[in-house]
């Protein structure tokens, strides 16, 4: 079974206040300067806060914000963000792997930016919604 | 970057107590853009049989990442922090944080390995509430990019 598709946009100043919340300065997500000297195409979205909307899509779908009890991703991608008002646009949709009789749900999810995968094994499973 | 494999299995001292503010969870909430009622308001979040705001599946990074730093910066480790990307990320959790938690992290490093170049360090963080409740536990893996 597939799950409706959710879209986030991430522009700089979500950056900026994902830093502030989480306490992740590292200059790769808010100084293109930095970025760039490191290899970058630019700054670059927080991989925790790829994690965090991909989670926010996760509670969405089990209709519950206490629902998930296993999450994981890897990280493959960098999401560019571009310093303009649009920002990146991050696509995020999952399947119904398995409902076990314990009452859990396990999805497999994609989470793609710029139609490229930006997750692999992106794994969550939770409370099978009533 | 090659990291010394002997660190496997390394467990390092509880961390001093984080306290869980509700204050934190609704910042990190807005941060993420999480409106659920549960984030912010108390009253919502006993509804669902909570003693008070419940924090979005992503928050205990806020607490495993500065925990880690135990870790990241072990001068007899030597983990060279500028050139770090994050791998790998998972939570299997007990229960979900909730404001109030006073939790205290264990650091243990389970993996050490090198591809490529490429160091990579897994670490497991149990958190548990400083009266030994577990909570959830935290994975996390960590590449250190070698020099191009």
């Amino acid at each position: 079974m597939e799950l409706p598709t959710q879209t986030f946009r991430v522009t700089r100043a979500d950056l900026v206040r994902y830093a502030g919340a989480s306490g992740d300065f590292n200059p790769i997500h808010w100084s293109d300067r930095f970025a760039t000297k490191v290899g970058l195409p630019g700054v670059i979205a927080h991989g925790m806060f790829t994690m965090a909307l991909v989670g926010r899509a996760v509670t969405a779908w089990a209709g519950a914000p206490d629902a998930v009890v296993d999450f994981g991703v890897r990280f493959t991608r960098p999401v560019v963000v571009p310093d303009d008002d649009q920002g990146a646009e991050i696509e995020v949709s999952a399947v119904v792997r398995e409902v076990t009789e314990e009452g859990l749900t396990r999805l497999d999810v994609t989470a793609t930016c710029l139609g490229e995968k930006v997750l692999s094994q992106a794994r969550a499973t939770i409370r099978t919604p009533r | 970057m090659s990291l010394d494999p002997s660190f496997v299995g390394r467990t390092y001292p509880p961390t001093a107590p984080y306290q869980v503010g509700r204050e934190k969870i609704r910042e990190f909430a807005t941060a993420i853009g999480a409106t659920d009622p549960a984030h912010h308001d108390p009253d919502a979040a006993r509804a669902l049989g909570h003693p008070d705001v419940v924090a979005p599946p992503t928050f205990p990074v806020v607490v495993t990442m500065a925990a880690s730093r135990q870790i990241i910066e072990d001068p007899a480790l030597g983990v060279d922090y500028s050139r770090v990307v994050h791998g790998d990320q998972r939570f299997a959790y007990t229960r979900p944080v909730v404001a109030g938690d006073e939790l205290v992290c264990v650091n243990t490093i389970e993996d050490i390995s090198s591809r490529g170049g490429h160091g990579f360090l897994t670490t497991r963080t149990d958190v548990r509430t400083a009266a030994g409740e577990p909570v959830v536990a935290v994975w996390s893996k960590i590449v250190v990019r070698g020099e191009a």
